[in-house]
């Protein structure tokens, strides 16, 4: 009975839900989000010390949420009706967002069925969707949500130089990735540079087997891409005939008309630097630089490009490309007046990127370089929501931005602080010891004591 | 001549050396915040005297000796240098650079035998690192063994752990202090098989070592029957059946912990479960048997199906249970950032244990773990003068080392990462960065 209604209520509320009949000019987007907001109550948080992620730290402020929304920042704000919490002694921050993650297509149980996160059998899959392989049940999505992180992209590994499409999702426990895709989030596109391709195809006699010709293998494909958008293009124009539709194409051609973001592997600072100058040569833009260890060495560069670099706090050493990590690397980055972001790429690292940044803003103070935590929580909430192209909905406690938000026992930046309650567009989707809030996944029932992972 | 300069500079150096340890100062650290983590507790407004690279005194009525070169530690914390349980340290500079890698070994030759301290680095660019950061000790072990180029697999036994100081000299605390072996999935794997195979190799292994003690003449006149491990390896069994040196058992999974266990107990071992994150299922079992744990604090996914029950509050558990343990590092984070067992028990801490055990688990319980906690891991009078000052509280992320000391000796404060960071924290030099190094 359920499951009867629910299906026309579905449909009502998408674009273009139509049937299989109704043949249109501008086809329904292929896998579209059946994302919607979990039922909400509004809710006035009293007395906390906030941090909005536009750079400020209200003391004693109030947060108002109605309707899924940020309705208002402030001091004594009115409840109208909303439910108070008294939230003295508290933090509340945006929700993280970690702008580079695995879950899902390197889910836990870490066993050869689950591992789809990386076809290696190419070095161009630009054709490759990563919401076709993400596994909803990983229950490294609700041990990453006991961190405070209510979205993130879901990236293709680095094996290629073209990995394939990813997909950014709200971190709600989903029976369909359709259900947990964020709306509105344009897809991103990953790239990597350096040692993975070079190894992985070098190592079969195939080509790229250096670093000049992972250069070489980026631009004939950008060469193919922009004679695939300009056919498109002409014909759109009334010109020439449609050329055959192909994925690959496609995903690169979206990437040249700005649709879709590069979310750019990259470990040295001299490649990213190369990589600028692929970019400028086929007319893209870089969102970032993901494992931008090397970021440090041209911070000023990725300033001028407004390009992010979204980066570890301190792992180092495991290749050649990451031996000169060093912790300031963010603040020098964000010194040089460039985006920075604390990314994970780990299921066990998205579950504090809080502490990560703390280690970083203690590593820097040691040069004298103070980083507030109003200004360390954007490197986890404002800057990645803007490489991910998501920041006019989320990042930031502005009002009528999406009510992701993060309550927190203390300072997010001390070891000894540990979230306590996460909403997400409004609902509550987990509260500390409180297993009636709490999800859990499929994977975890009947086979843990400690369902979830997250207690 | 230039030859006998040399050896004019040589004699000079031991002359200054000599005059030094005749007349040896005493450096005392004064006004501090001092965790000693040994019986005198929590030393407010502490005074930490240190003589010949051994403590002298540690209190907080310590009269200060004239003469004494005095640091004032006023607002800062001093506790013992950090002891990181499990790792690689030294034997490793860069993971997928085959030929810096020198934890592990291949095929079957040496198993139990295998000694990978030879190969320890104390100029590896790990070492500088992690001590700036206050690690001043750590277990040096080998890791599960690889197929050799034929695909023979070596058996469960990984080889010796040693116990190393983080300094430039006399690094060597106690050597061979344990044989690591691997159970659980991880045994099974190396095993060549189940988990079930693994038990009975190490099992008959250890039979074998016994049976060769017993017989050593005749196995030299090749009148014994055969063993399963080479006489190298049985040798260095020896210590692990007479109970002077320690199993580590590198296992997960609840059941293959009290397997571990059992297998002690009949046959009188000492073993210490490496990994343990299901540990706290049978943490009556581990106490009652006093067998220790060094644990993965942070595993708490199901990253396998012998990490089930992994918990973040899993240390909790085990310390009122009344479990030995020690915090690990977790996963890739025993080398390059065994610094960061200072996080682990932070978290901990966040999820119950309370602060001076997880300062101890760090510190003094893997130093009683390995049996080396006469000499090493709390402040106390006779023991060596190993030790932080921070600048706040260690287990904070912002906090750091403001000065660590080995044997009594202040190490430099920086790191091959500390010298990338000086060079580029200003960018707008006319010339390159390779040219601003003094």
């Amino acid at each position: 009975m359920k499951r009867l209604t629910l299906v026309p209520l579905i449909c009502l509320a998408l674009v273009g839900c139509d049937g299989p009949g109704d043949e249109k000019e501008d086809a329904p987007e292929p896998y579209a989000s059946r994302y919607r907001p979990l039922p909400s109550e509004p809710v006035l948080f009293t007395g906390a010390t906030i941090l909005t992620g536009t750079g400020d730290r209200l003391d004693d402020a109030d947060l108002l949420v109605r309707d899924g929304a940020i309705a208002a920042v402030g001091q004594n704000l009115e409840a109208g009706g909303a439910a108070r919490v008294d939230a003295s002694g508290l933090w509340i921050t945006p929700g993280l967002i970690d702008v580079h993650s695995h879950l899902g297509v390197y889910p836990s149980p870490s066993v050869e069925a689950h591992a789809d996160g990386n076809e290696i059998t190419s070095p161009n899959t630009a054709e490759v969707w990563a919401e076709h392989s993400v596994w909803p049940q990983d229950p490294g999505f609700v041990t990453a949500l006991a961190g405070g992180i209510t979205s993130l992209q879901i990236l293709p590994g680095s094996a290629n130089l073209f990995g394939g499409r990813s997909v950014t999702v709200k971190n709600v426990p989903g029976r369909t990735v359709q259900g947990m895709k964020f709306p509105g989030a344009p897809y991103g596109l990953k790239m990597a540079c350096g040692e993975n391709p070079k190894r992985v195809y070098g190592g079969r006699g195939q080509a790229p087997g250096s670093r000049m010709a992972n250069v070489a293998g980026y631009r004939k494909a950008w060469i193919a891409a922009a004679d695939y958008a300009k056919k498109l293009e002409a014909n759109e124009n009334g010109e020439g005939e449609k050329p055959t539709r192909d994925l690959q194409l496609e995903t690169l051609a979206g990437v040249l008309k700005g649709e879709i973001l590069v979310h750019n592997h990259c470990y040295r600072a001299d490649e990213m630097a190369i990589m600028i100058d692929v970019a400028r040569e086929f007319g893209y833009e870089i969102a970032a630089f993901h494992h931008a260890v090397e970021a440090y060495k041209i911070a000023d560069l990725l300033a001028e490009n407004d390009i992010c670099a979204a980066v570890w706090a301190d792992w180092w050493g495991f290749k050649m490309e990451a031996y000169d990590g060093i912790r300031e690397n963010a603040a020098l980055v964000e010194k040089a007046g460039a985006c920075a972001i604390v990314h994970s790429d780990d299921e066990y690292g998205i579950q504090r990127l809080n502490q990560e940044a703390a280690k970083i803003m203690g590593a820097a103070a040691r040069v004298g370089i103070e980083i507030p935590p109003e200004r360390a929580i954007r490197w986890l909430t404002a800057n990645p929501a803007k490489a991910l192209g998501i920041a006019d909905k989320v990042g930031t406690l502005e009002p009528g931005k999406m009510a992701d938000v993060v309550v927190w026992d203390g300072d997010p930046f001390s070891s000894y602080s540990r979230v306590q309650r996460v909403y997400i567009d409004g609902a509550l989707v987990f509260e500390r010891g409180n297993p009636k809030v709490n999800p859990a996944t499929d994977f975890t029932l009947g086979t843990s004591a400690v369902a979830g992972g997250a207690q | 001549m230039r030859r006998l300069d040399v050896i004019r500079s040589a004699l000079a150096v031991a002359a200054v050396t000599l005059a030094a340890t005749a007349h040896a100062e005493v450096l005392a650290v004064t006004h501090a915040r001092v965790h000693t983590v040994g019986p005198a507790g929590t030393i407010e407004n502490g005074t930490l005297l240190v003589e010949d690279g051994r403590i002298l005194a540690v209190g907080s009525g310590v009269e200060v000796p004239d003469g004494a070169r005095t640091i004032d530690a006023s607002g800062q914390v001093v506790t013992p240098g950090l002891f990181t349980p499990m790792g690689q340290i030294g034997l490793v500079e860069v993971n997928a650079v085959r030929g810096t890698v020198d934890y592990v070994q291949r095929g079957e030759q040496f198993s139990a035998s295998f000694d990978p301290m030879s190969a320890y680095n104390p100029r590896s660019t790990l070492v500088a690192t992690n001590r700036i950061e206050g690690i001043t000790h750590a277990l040096v072990a080998p890791a599960p063994s690889w197929p050799d180029e034929l695909g023979n697999r070596s058996t469960v036994f990984s080889g010796l752990a040693s116990v190393v100081n983080l300094g430039d000299e006399d690094v060597l605390v106690a050597r061979n202090v344990a044989v690591v072996a691997n159970l659980g999935e991880t045994g099974g794997g190396v095993a060549a098989g189940s988990r079930a195979r693994a038990f009975m190799v190490l099992s008959t292994a250890l039979d074998d070592a016994r049976d060769y003690a017993r017989n050593r003449a005749a196995y030299e006149r090749r009148e014994r029957r055969d063993y399963s491990l080479s006489r190298a390896d049985m040798e260095a069994l020896q210590g692990v059946l007479d109970g002077t040196r320690r199993l580590l058992v590198r296992v997960n999974r609840a059941s293959d912990i009290v397997r571990a266990v059992e297998l002690a107990e009949a046959q009188e071992l000492e073993i210490v479960v490496v990994g343990g994150v299901e540990a706290w299922m049978v943490a009556d079992r581990l106490a009652e048997a006093d067998v220790p744990v060094i644990l993965d604090a942070l595993g708490n996914l199901p990253r396998d199906f012998d990490h089930l029950n992994a918990r973040l509050d899993a240390a909790s558990l085990l310390a009122e249970a009344g479990v030995r343990f020690a915090i690990g590092g977790h996963g890739a984070a025993q080398n390059h950032n065994a610094r960061n067992i200072t996080q682990s028990a932070g978290i901990a801490v966040a999820n119950g244990l309370p602060w001076e055990k997880a300062l101890a688990a760090i510190t003094l319980a893997p130093a009683e773990i390995y049996g080396v906690a006469g000499e090493i891991g709390s402040l106390e009078p006779g023991k060596r003068a190993d030790f932080v000052i921070w600048d706040d509280d260690p287990l904070e992320l912002r906090s750091f080392p403001a000065a660590v000391y080995i044997g009594g000796k202040a190490v430099p404060m920086q790191s091959r990462q500390t010298l990338l960071r000086d060079r580029y924290l200003e960018l707008d030099g006319a010339r390159p960065p390779a040219f601003h190094d003094p």
